[in-house]
């Protein structure tokens, strides 16, 4: 009877953790699905980064939820700079205290340094002729760290692809110089499993425009 | 057993059924509806985001007590515990506006700054290096701005009325003495410091915080850079001669030391642009520096700065009272500077910051009196000949301590209070033609003790109180000295702004020791302020009002030096100014136009009477464009300064009167310079390079305007010779290279 008891309860907190578990795993699902379609609406993708926080929150040792909470948020940033380049710098402030946490909990991760990048990115584009010097050499920083720390991973030859196709011809940038990096990371796409399904495993529909653009 | 199962089983899904419905609307103070606002249950994934309108709803099927919270950019958090049951819960959130560094108005009545980072800055780091009439020099790129005066004939900023000698400088909150190279008669001297080592300047044109003292007009404001953002070294070669250093990031990017020597030898440029002076001794400079940085635990920042100089030059000039004689002058100027400066965060938001800056600077004067043979002539029939043959040996020490304490209390308001320390030795030799000497030592000692509070009573209405003492040795004075400044947000993009402030002075070196006993000399400013900010237009009005009291006059001692006698000048200055910057209007383009109403008089020195002093004008304007055309890699910079023409006086004792009178006095023709400079950027957008070069021609008074800063009188008055720019034009070509030292290192790294 005692060991009846014993299993009985342990099945039960197992079913309790199974069900916390699959619970997250549902929310994060969820949201993750939504964000193709929100990339229209900035309200939309703000809602999401709102809710992928409260799960990072509530959760704690989830690095997945403040990354996408982060990505979410500076997405959200690029879509204020039409019209609204005000706020870009503050919504990249509150992108950069989510990947910081990301970050914590998930130290040296390429995904991780792609957001940076992005952030940097973000900053830059706000007031390009005086802060290139500053944000041009972080954004080049992350993006290394990101190649290096997965040298798998599309993303930072996406990154790197796309702010060289926006950069002036004269400074280095346009589709000549922009290509190999977007073929790269076209080819990488390829082949790229992410490790779960709730892990980062998007760009390649963007990379597939770009290339096209290029051509 | 398994009934009981079936029946928890039951009950947990009856209670997910049971979910609860929280909404309500977000608002802020004035009741303004909120967007984009989260709104989360606490420790759980329930929450929602505020609509465009304001509203929020989610459902939870959660039960008990639980925090709701309310988060959003620009606002304080909200927290509110709630207890959910089964019936919905309908609660309205009003959020309180954080007062945030993006947001809060900037007081800025009567400053300007120079910041690539700070918001409400009108020029960037890189405006003060590409304004063609500023040449390089951080003070004369401050020159296109409202308030300064464009005079060429001596170095310094002359600010709203006031003389150079009323504008000090302060690098990292300590005083800089000899910020100039060592002045030459009639020439303006550049500032000694490279542009590229500060990261923000504020230009005070008057009403400037407490925490600096013992300049009456103006005060310039410079501040160093941190770590570099890279390793880099850089060499340029130019007209006027060579230079190079190099700046080296440690890997962990806590620490970096870097250091940099220029040779200036002007006997090229000289070549190019003929000077009217006839150089027996061509400038030549030696400037070298080094620094050290670091970051400490905690996120201070410890940072030392050493530089050094040694000047050499001599040249003739025709002598303004015979026909064929000329006066020889020469100068050997050595400099020292040296700066250390400690930022530490302390606990419960208390922040400590220390200073110590030491200079020592070596005069050594020779002037002749020479024939058409440059020989030296020494004629004593009239005496005043005689005179004109002497030497000067100075030699001053400047040593500063400076503490202060910071507390950060809520949102941006903060106070803070320290002390400063200074002493200073000034000596002097003048030796006359027939070798009789006099030597004197001018000591003082000068502490300081200052307060000031930063008060945010909204994101709106922000005001700078502050409260400033010293006391003076030499004096043996106190005084006292309180500061304010307010700002009001009246719009979305313009503000108001007020300043008002009482500032002291010492009498200066040149006209020491006295043997009255002396107070110091003060200054009353009272500033309005209108400013209209966008990130890429900035306008900007100011009117001021400044009042000189307990001015120094002069007079002559045993001796015939002319050195302080009291304290009974006075004056005033009131005017109006106004800037526009607009990098919006014309693709591509960015200009700004300023433009200063000057009226001022004033009773001091040797002044008869109250006058409209000769280093003010009345009218002063300042037009700056920059156009960089992208495909050519090419920035073309134009200024255009105007001033209308000042004011000159001949001044000389009347015995029969037992007095100073005007024996003469004029006013020059209209200032007009138009320069012109174009950077070429070579290298730029070069993929996989880290390497860095521009290109600079400039050319200074490009259609060759005359130009009349002031007249000179013979000694008996019935001369007078015109003081102008050295050569009608100066041209400048250089180039300048940058090499980045990181990715050449990791190459070497990966191959090996």
């Amino acid at each position: 009877m005692k060991k009846l008891i014993i299993s009985a309860a342990f099945i039960a907190s197992s079913i309790v953790s199974f069900a916390q578990n699959d619970k997250y795993t549902a929310a994060m699902q969820k949201n993750i699905s939504a964000m193709d379609t929100s990339f229209k609406n900035p309200a939309n993708l703000l809602t999401l980064a709102n809710n992928f926080e409260r799960i990072g929150t509530a959760e704690k040792t989830q690095w997945l939820a403040f990354y996408y909470a982060a990505l979410c948020q500076i997405n959200y940033g690029y879509m204020q700079m039409q019209g609204n380049m005000g706020v870009v710098d503050a919504i990249a402030d509150k992108a950069t205290l989510l990947i910081a946490k990301a970050d914590s909990l998930q130290p040296n991760n390429s995904e991780i340094s792609c957001v940076k990048s992005m952030i940097a990115t973000a900053h830059m584009i706000v007031d390009p002729m005086t802060r290139w010097q500053q944000y041009g050499q972080e954004i080049e920083q992350h993006n290394a760290a990101a190649m290096q720390q997965d040298p798998t991973n599309p993303r930072p030859y996406y990154l790197k692809g796309e702010n060289l196709k926006g950069t002036p011809e004269q400074f280095g940038g346009g589709c000549k110089t922009a290509k190999p990096e977007l073929q790269k990371a076209m080819d990488l796409f390829g082949a790229f499993k992410p490790a779960s399904e709730l892990h980062p495993n998007w760009g390649k529909q963007r990379v597939e425009t770009l290339l096209n653009e290029c051509k | 057993m398994q009934k009981g199962l079936l029946a928890v089983l039951f009950l947990w899904t009856i209670s997910a059924a049971a979910q609860v419905k929280i909404s309500g609307k977000v608002v802020d103070n004035k009741g303004k509806a909120l967007a984009g606002i989260s709104i989360t249950l606490k420790n759980t994934y329930d929450g929602a985001t505020a609509d465009s309108a304001g509203n929020y709803s989610f459902n939870t099927t959660e039960k008990g007590a639980f925090t709701l919270e309310a988060t959003g950019t620009g606002f304080k958090p909200f927290a509110q515990p709630i207890t959910i049951a089964t019936t919905d819960i309908d609660l309205n959130i009003s959020l309180k506006e954080q007062v945030t560094d993006l947001k809060a108005v900037i007081i800025s009545a009567g400053s300007f700054e120079a910041s690539d980072k700070k918001r409400g800055a009108v020029l960037t780091d890189i405006d003060v290096v590409t304004t063609p009439s500023a040449n390089g020099d951080v003070t004369e790129a401050f020159k296109s701005l409202p308030g300064a005066q464009q005079v060429g004939e001596s170095e310094g900023l002359f600010v709203r009325g006031g003389t150079a000698s009323e504008s000090k400088v302060f690098i990292d909150g300590t005083q800089v003495n000899n910020f100039f190279y060592s002045s030459t008669p009639g020439i303006a001297q550049r500032g000694r410091f490279n542009p590229f080592l500060f990261k923000g300047t504020v230009f005070s044109t008057g009403g400037y915080s407490a925490l600096y003292g013992q300049a009456l007009s103006s005060a310039l404001v410079l501040e160093s850079k941190d770590l570099p953002e890279k390793s880099e070294a850089d060499f340029g070669v130019s007209v006027v001669g060579v230079g190079g250093g190099m700046q080296h990031l440690a890997k962990d990017k806590k620490s970096s030391w870097g250091f940099s020597a220029n040779y200036t030898h002007l006997a090229l440029a000289f070549a190019v642009s003929k000077q009217r002076q006839d150089y027996f001794k061509v400038p030549i400079v030696f400037d070298g520096d080094v620094n050290f940085r670091f970051k400490t635990k905690g996120g201070g920042m410890v940072k030392m700065y050493s530089y050094f100089s040694k000047t050499n030059v001599g040249y003739r000039t025709n002598d303004i009272d015979s026909i064929g004689m000329k006066n020889a002058f020469s100068l050997q100027n050595i400099n020292q500077y040296h700066n250390l400066s400690w930022k530490q965060p302390l606990k419960n938001r208390w922040k400590i910051s220390a200073g110590i800056s030491f200079s020592t600077n070596k005069d050594d004067i020779e002037n002749e009196l020479q024939d058409g043979n440059n020989n030296k002539q020494i004629i004593t029939t009239p005496s005043f000949y005689a005179f004109k043959n002497f030497s000067l040996a100075a030699n001053g020490t400047f040593l500063q301590n400076r503490i202060m304490l910071e507390k950060k209390l809520g949102g941006l308001s903060a106070i803070r209070f320290g002390t400063e320390l200074s002493n200073s030795n000034e000596k002097s030799a003048y030796a006359l033609y027939d070798g009789t000497k006099f030597s004197e030592s001018i000591k003082e000692t000068m502490a300081a003790g200052f307060a000031e509070s930063d008060i945010y009573i909204t994101n709106n209405l922000a005001a700078k109180l502050g409260m400033r003492t010293e006391h003076s040795a030499l004096l043996n004075k106190w005084n006292i000295a309180p500061r304010a400044s307010l700002a009001y947000q009246l719009g979305k993009k313009s503000s108001a702004g007020f300043a008002y402030g009482i500032f002291y002075q010492n009498p200066e070196r040149r006209y020491l020791p006295s043997s009255t006993l002396l107070n110091f000399a003060k200054a009353t400013h009272y500033i309005l302020q209108y400013q209209m900010l966008s990130g890429v237009q900035t306008f900007r009005t100011e009117i001021f009002y400044k009042k000189y009291d307990d001015l120094f006059k002069t007079g002559f001692n045993n001796f015939g030096r002319e050195v302080v006698a009291s304290n009974n000048g006075s004056g005033y200055a009131k005017g109006f100014e106004f800037f526009w910057r607009d990098k919006k209007s014309i693709k591509g383009v960015d200009y700004w136009i300023s433009y200063s109403f000057l009226d001022t008089k004033r009773d001091f020195l040797n002044f008869p009477s109250a006058i409209q002093p000769s280093f003010a004008a009345k009218h002063t304007a300042a037009f700056v464009f920059k156009k960089f055309i992208l495909p050519w890699k090419t920035q073309f910079n134009l200024s255009y300064n105007f001033a209308t023409g000042r004011p000159y006086y001949r001044i000389a004792y009347d015995g029969t009167q037992n007095k100073n009178v005007f024996t003469d006095r004029g006013e020059t023709i209209n200032y007009n310079s138009c320069s012109f400079s174009v950077n070429y950027l070579p290298t730029i957008g070069k993929k996989d390079t880290k390497n860095f070069a521009v290109w600079v021609l400039g050319i200074n008074n490009v259609f060759g305007q005359t130009q009349v800063y002031t007249y000179n009188y013979s000694t008996d008055g019935t001369r007078k010779v015109p003081v102008g720019p050295t050569s009608r034009r100066f041209a400048f070509i250089g180039c300048f290279l940058s090499f980045g030292t990181d990715r050449t290192q990791d190459a070497i790294n990966n191959n090996l």
